[in-house]
């Protein structure tokens, strides 16, 4: 065997207690929601910073102290990898990957309304080797289509077990858990999964190709020549063979080559195709196995599905409706989050007052600041803010889990294609908007290099949630509550316009990056599944919103605490000898310092040095901003009782001037600052990783930099030109 | 013999060849899109482009660049 293949199997014999299973399937064949049930809350997820292979494992108890792993691979349509994610997935279930030992199973998930398209990739698996169990999920969407399919026919002629199951209502996973665990009770041994006969003549053919694979891989039996086949019809399978996963260099593989040529040749002069070589023969297998054991009802009626799709992508009223979409919920995000933020403000409040009061007297006044001010006061203003970000959470995975946002792809596509890249990325910038973390993970889907790039050096600029507390505190403060129309407000609008700013900053960005990075000379393609409309599950909504809060709370909290007491520190070191006001005090303190240094630099801007200190703090995450200025003002004005922030800061006058310090010109500038600015080190540390560079993280730092800068002071200017000063 | 994105919507047809010219003809066809198999235009996107097609009991959809490799032939409806 190769060094790789006795690495493959040391690994999975060294885990007696934890036995893994792969879980794969087509995207949209509900395998997320198989997962969920399996494994209910023992699930982990990857944190961010980012992880380099994104993996999501649960936990299912089994038999005799066996815990049971469960990978859930990301969603493939065949083992020929298009992308970073497919790649992941097929070197997994195919043990040619470093990062995982072959499992002992696979749960392959398809989606029995759609059966025939699915049955490729299945039967890929199944020819695999490995014990197989197929799910054979969404049986009511197949009986809502008037399709019957024989389970046994099936199961007989894939020789596998079949398990048919609605996963979201939680039908049939009593029966796959059970299923699973008497595949892993049994003796290990190579699984006799069928596939498609291969003709002697291709089998001749593609020899060479089979024994290269026979003597470099840990596959055996048949698998080798359906692997053989599969490498012989597309580079892309030759390309998946190299990687650094498995050791292989380029070098490596030269002999693959050569025999990958010489079996093209043999099978042009059977007279056949090369590049169609699997396609044609599997799904000639395929549709043998679909006429066999689907009885298909033909339905001449539209589904209700079609029905609401010639809707929601009409000429006109498809993008209508996506723009009142999304126009609603940002309105009801401002409008409609009010109320729990109000009682979280107080909550918060009355904590520190309480600690304050509870402390006992031995605490230091000192570590006492440090806790109230500091901690709870900084902390404090950030989760004002969740109930905003919870709601933004909330929307866009529910548009996800309806199929809508496949749509809103298919409709942009044409629009994206003026930057050069497809609908494709339209998701992962339209995730950017709660995120720019998962939406820039998301971009592994974006097979195209270049593109993928471009779109992950954009994501930035799709105004995250945490620019929402900036946002809102600057609206809220400064923004007049003005009707428009009778319909809008002018807070409304404005976060509307900062959000448009943002878009139209990416798409200017997109365009210059087109000509700037040349990584492929492929253009770009956009073969995308639309999947039918289903009712979202709020369950499983509720449980994703509430793990991205947690992760969000936890990942940007911890910069947070980290910043708001270093900050503390700086605004409140060095002490001040008595009878100076606070005012001058802050002057002289470390932060004070720092940003009267840049005063000069944002002065054009309309910042003055106490924002410059702000600037510099949000660089880590943007929503330290509020904390920051919660714990300036506060530590100004300790000898008062605590306002809320808004009412301090706009009673903030120049102290040279008189004038007030914040005008709406000012915190639209502040604004649009921060609309541009790269104010978060978690999606630096991310881009890092999927780049796997510190060049592009570096390139992004500054363009943004520059971009924020140049827009602020046009805004500025721009404004006190036009006499808004 | 047409080409996919000439269809009008609504209509059928059956897929005769698919030419090797575009760069990702492999997705095209593991996607279901293969010689001898029955497609149905649903629509267009607003803008013109992309299409989307109906295919073995699933919907598809793909630029009308990509799809003129896909060579049709109307059914007699």
């Amino acid at each position: 065997m190769t060094e790789v293949a006795e690495a493959s199997s040391r690994r999975s014999a060294v885990s007696d207690k934890i036995v893994d299973v792969a879980l794969v399937g087509n995207p949209n064949a509900g395998k997320t929601t198989v997962f969920n049930s399996l494994t209910g809350l023992r699930q982990k997820v990857s944190n961010y910073p980012g992880v380099t292979v994104e993996k999501i494992t649960g936990f299912l108890e089994g038999k005799s102290g066996h815990e049971i792993r469960i990978h859930d691979l990301p969603g493939l349509y065949s083992l020929i990898p298009k992308s970073l994610d497919d790649k992941i997935s097929s070197d997994i279930i195919s043990g040619r990957s470093h990062q995982a030992g072959k499992p002992r199973l696979i749960v392959v998930v398809a989606d029995a309304s759609n059966l025939n398209r699915n049955l490729y990739l299945v039967t890929q698996v199944i020819e695999l080797g490995v014990p197989v169990v197929l799910v054979l999920n969404m049986m009511d969407a197949a009986e809502a289509k008037g399709i019957k399919i024989n389970i046994d026919a099936l199961s007989k002629k894939l020789n596998a077990s079949v398990v048919p199951m609605i996963a979201n209502r939680g039908q049939g996973v009593e029966r796959l858990k059970q299923e699973i665990i008497a595949h892993l009770e049994a003796p290990v041994g190579p699984h006799d999964g069928k596939g498609f006969p291969i003709a002697p003549v291709v089998s001749a053919a593609i020899e060479p190709v089979a024994s290269w694979i026979r003597q470099n891989g840990s596959l055996q039996g048949p698998a080798i020549e359906y692997e053989a086949i599969r490498v012989v019809s597309s580079d892309h399978a030759v390309e998946g063979w190299q990687s650094l996963t498995n050791g292989h260099t380029k070098h490596d593989l030269e002999p693959l080559h050569a025999s990958v040529q010489a079996a093209r040749q043999g099978i042009k002069t059977e007279g056949l195709s090369w590049s169609m070589l699997e396609t044609e023969l599997r799904y000639k297998w395929v549709d043998e196995i679909c006429r066999e054991v689907v009885i298909e009802a033909s339905s001449q009626r539209a589904t209700f599905s079609e029905k609401i799709d010639k809707l929601l992508t009409h000429r006109i009223a498809g993008p209508a409706i996506f723009l009142m979409i999304f126009a609603f919920i940002f309105q009801s995000i401002f409008a409609w989050a009010e109320i729990p933020m109000q009682a979280i403000d107080g909550l918060v409040a009355w904590t520190g007052q309480h600690v304050a009061a509870w402390m006992p007297a031995w605490v230091l006044p000192d570590l006492k600041d440090l806790i109230v001010d500091g901690a709870i006061g900084g902390v404090g203003a950030i989760l004002v803010f969740l109930p905003q970000i919870l709601f933004l959470f909330f929307f866009l995975t529910l548009l996800e889990d309806t199929g809508y946002l496949a749509r809103v792809a298919f409709i942009m596509d044409r629009f994206m294609r003026g930057t050069g890249l497809t609908g494709r990325s339209v998701i992962p910038l339209l995730s950017s908007f709660a995120c720019a973390i998962p939406g820039i993970m998301a971009t592994r889907t974006i097979s195209n290099a270049r593109n993928r790039l471009v779109t992950i050096m954009i994501a930035p600029l799709m105004s995250c949630s945490a620019r929402l507390p900036v946002y809102a505190l600057m609206i809220g403060a400064f923004i007049p509550n003005k009707s428009v129309l009778g319909i809008f407000t002018l807070p409304g609008l404005t976060l509307l316009g900062m959000y448009l700013l943002g878009i139209l900053g990416a798409i200017g960005a997109a365009t210059v990056f087109k000509w700037f990075i040349n990584k492929s000379s492929r253009p770009s393609t956009f073969v995308m599944e639309l999947p039918p409309y289903r009712l979202p599950s709020i369950k499983w909504t509720l449980l994703q919103v509430v793990e991205r809060a947690k992760i969000f709370v936890t990942d940007a909290g911890k910069i947070i605490l980290a910043i708001s007491i270093i900050l503390w520190f700086l605004a409140y070191y060095p002490r001040p000898q008595a009878n100076i006001p606070s005012s001058q005090s802050i002057k002289q303190s470390y932060a004070g310092q720092l940003g009267q240094l840049i005063e000069p630099a944002i002065k054009p801007l309309g910042f003055d040095w106490k924002m410059g200190i702000g600037l510099i703090t949000s660089f880590a995450a943007r929503e330290v901003l509020v904390s920051t200025m919660a714990t300036i003002y506060n530590v100004e004005g300790a000898d008062q009782a605590s306002e809320s922030l808004r009412e301090r800061m706009r009673k903030e006058r120049d102290p040279v001037t008189g004038r007030l310090v914040y005008t709406p010109l000012v915190s639209l500038s502040l604004m649009v600052f921060f609309v541009f600015a790269c104010q978060c080190m978690s999606t630096v540390a991310v881009v890092r990783r999927e780049t796997n560079s510190w060049r592009w993280p570096m390139v992004m730092i500054v363009y943004m930099t520059i971009l924020a800068y140049v827009s602020s002071l046009f805004v500025y200017q721009g404004g006190k030109l036009l006499g808004y000063g | 013999m047409i080409g996919l994105s000439q269809l009008k919507s609504g209509e059928s047809a059956t897929i005769q060849s698919v030419e090797n010219d575009t760069p990702d003809v492999g997705q095209l066809l593991e996607m279901g899109l293969t010689p001898g198999t029955r497609v149905r235009l649903v629509k267009f996107a607003p803008l013109g482009d992309p299409l989307e097609v109906e295919v073995r009991g699933y919907h598809l959809s793909l630029r009308c660049a990509e799809a003129q490799s896909i060579r049709v032939t109307r059914d007699a409806s």
